[in-house]
Formats: C-alpha cells, sequence, structure tokens
C-alpha cells in the first residue's frame, strides 16, 4: 500500500504558493519582449461600443475586435494561426492605445498616433484600407471613392469586403465610408456601433 | 496543426507547474525554476510540431530546468539557510513543518521518479502524458511512480 504517501503527497501540494509573484504575467511579458520573443501582446479595452480586444506587435496596432461574451478567444486563436502563436496578454504595452481609444470616444480626439501593423491587411484589402485610413475625421468617403484611390474603380463590391475585413475597425476608419447617395452601408461591428461612431464624429445628428 | 495562444498554457497551467517548481526544485531556486521554463516554451513554442501533449512538453522543460539549476548550485556557494534543502532527508533539521521534509525527501529522488511522483500523486496525469512527460514507455513510466513512492515512503515512515 502506498496510498498513504499519495494522500500526503496531495495535501502538502495543495499547500504550496500556486504563483511566483501576483505579477508574474506581465514580468514574463517584458522579459519575452526583450528577447524578441513576443510576437503578439494584447489586452481588453472598456469601450462605449463594449470591451474591445486590441493586439500589436512590435510594429504596431494589428487588430482590434469588437467581442461579445467568449469572443476573445476566437479573436486570439485566429491570431495564433494567422501571426504566431506567441501571443501574451500584456496591458502595459497597450497604455498609449488605450489612452488614444479613451480620448476617442471622450470627443477628445480626432486622429490617431498610432503605428500600424498592416500584416493582416494584404493586396487589395490593403490597399482599400490604406486609402481609408486617410479619411478624416468627421468626413465621409463612398465605397466606389475608395475603390478608385485603391487603382480599381470598378471594385465596388470588393471594396466593400476589403473594407468588412477590416482588422482594425475605429482607427482605421473604415465606419466613414458610405453608400453612393448617402445611405450607410454595413458595417463589420453592425450598423448600430457605425451610427454611434457618425454621431460621436459629428456626421449623423 | 494549431497551437492555442501562449498565453492559454500560461492561464492553465502556470499554478500547477509553480507547484512542481517548488517540489522539485526547492522554495529557493523555484522562482528562476518557472520563469527560465516559461521563457524556454516560448522560445520554441512556434517549432513545435503538434498541439497534443502541451502539458507534458511543459512539464518536461520544467524537469530538466530544475536539473540545470540543481547542477549550476552544485558549483557555486550556498547561502548558509539553504543547506538543509541539498542535504537528504535523514539530516534535515527537527525545526523543519512536515510538509517541508517530505518535498526535501522528494528531492532526493532521481529526477525521472521525482517528476513521475508528483505528476502522478498530485496532478493525477494518465500514464499516457506522463511517458510522453518521461520520453519513456507506459511501463517505464509506472515504474517510476511505484519505485519513487517506495522510496518515499520508506523515509517517511522511518
Amino acid at each position: 500500500m502506498t496510498k498513504d504517501i499519495e494522500i500526503a503527497l496531495r495535501e502538502a501540494a495543495a499547500a504550496l504558493p500556486a504563483a511566483a509573484t501576483l505579477d508574474f504575467g506581465s514580468l514574463l511579458a517584458e522579459r519575452a519582449a526583450a528577447e524578441g520573443l513576443l510576437d503578439v501582446a494584447y489586452a481588453t479595452v472598456d469601450s462605449p461600443l463594449g470591451p474591445l480586444v486590441v493586439a500589436a506587435t512590435p510594429r504596431g496596432l494589428v487588430r482590434l475586435a469588437y467581442t461579445e461574451s467568449g469572443g476573445e478567444e476566437e479573436v486570439l486563436e485566429d491570431l495564433a494561426g494567422k501571426l504566431s502563436p506567441r501571443i501574451l496578454e500584456d496591458p502595459e504595452r497597450l497604455d498609449e492605445v488605450r489612452r488614444e481609444l479613451d480620448e476617442y470616444f471622450d470627443g477628445r480626439r480626432d486622429g490617431f498616433d498610432l503605428p500600424i501593423d498592416w500584416s493582416l491587411a494584404r493586396g487589395f484589402i490593403g490597399k482599400v484600407l490604406r486609402q481609408t485610413a486617410d479619411i478624416p475625421f468627421g468626413e465621409t468617403s463612398t465605397y466606389a471613392e475608395v475603390a478608385r484611390g485603391a487603382g480599381s474603380a470598378r471594385a465596388v463590391r470588393a471594396a466593400g469586403n476589403a473594407l468588412g475585413a477590416n482588422p482594425i475597425p475605429v482607427v482605421v476608419p473604415c465606419h466613414r465610408v458610405l453608400r453612393t447617395g448617402g445611405a450607410l452601408g454595413g458595417y463589420t461591428g453592425g450598423a448600430e456601433r457605425k451610427e454611434f461612431l457618425l454621431r460621436l464624429e459629428g456626421v449623423l445628428a | 496543426m494549431k497551437l492555442p495562444p501562449f498565453q492559454v498554457l500560461l492561464d492553465e497551467h502556470s499554478a500547477d507547474l509553480y507547484r512542481f517548481c517548488v517540489a522539485t526544485a526547492g522554495s529557493g531556486e523555484a522562482d528562476d525554476c518557472f520563469q527560465e521554463t516559461w521563457i524556454a516554451a516560448l522560445r520554441a513554442y512556434p517549432k513545435l510540431r503538434h498541439a497534443d501533449n502541451l502539458r507534458a512538453w511543459l512539464f518536461r522543460i520544467a524537469q530538466n530546468k530544475a536539473i540545470d539549476l540543481h547542477r549550476s548550485r552544485g558549483r557555486r556557494p550556498v547561502p548558509v539557510d539553504a543547506v538543509p534543502e541539498q542535504a537528504g532527508a535523514a539530516a534535515v533539521a527537527p525545526g523543519l513543518d512536515g510538509e517541508s521534509r517530505l518535498w526535501v525527501a522528494v528531492r532526493t529522488l532521481p529526477p525521472k521518479q521525482r517528476t513521475a511522483v508528483f505528476c502522478r500523486a498530485v496532478l493525477g496525469m494518465p500514464y499516457e502524458e506522463l511517458a510522453a512527460l518521461l520520453e519513456s514507455s507506459e511501463d517505464a513510466a509506472r515504474r517510476n511512480v511505484f519505485q519513487g513512492l517506495k522510496t518515499l515512503r520508506e523515509e517517511w515512515i522511518a
């Protein structure tokens, strides 16, 4: 019989401390970043549009996602597959992103000064989104104009799809692109969010 | 092949892994063992060919880090208050409480038995997974658990 010692081991293990330091996560992220091992850092940010997941690579902001309950996991798995599985939660590394988003939603900021990593927006999608990034606060454009600016005047539908695939909504302001004639058109986070943002920017009353 | 985001591993396994480091490397080396394990895992992670047995993979790294730390400690001056942990169970000062005495006894086992005893008795790890961790057959994993527990029991009762 060895049950006695197994019980003693289980009880002794339950009494052991379960963490090195309270803040081991940020310690690890810091060291990982210093050694070039942190490919994607992420954080969740509260906003008037619900919780957002924001993720950055060493090059810049790479993803911003609206998350309903449970959506965060899906976003991170997608990043693991498309960019790198070396993903750690590291709110400090996203402080500047959080600060600028807070200011924007408070009506105190009309542009973002964040470096962008365009890795998730290649090819035509990238062209369309770079066009979109140049539309100023309070202005709007149309799918047709954006398609023309991206070099394919006829690819209006493809431009719409590209905007729907925007990996960094809000910061890359795809909400400023409307249908010719003024109808709002679709939005990656739903029409209500598009309306909210356009109202925030004074485009809609 | 789909590897989960590394944060998932950290969330799922860090509590057990830290206890493993304290138990097998000693509380004086646990923080180093723990941190070095996670850094080494993060370094190697994208090169993994499959996402099977990630826990076994992590604990194997920790086992090897504990061995490395133990070796390097043997080569450098040891602070006085760490001496009892290095000695065998019989030499332990009576002032130590029962729990630390048990872990000191665990640390006198050969490394594979140490790992086997912890993972089986504390985590209830299936033998198939333990065999993957030890890079051995399931039979060998069973023998490591059995022999480790036997030795511990003899020392514990003594």
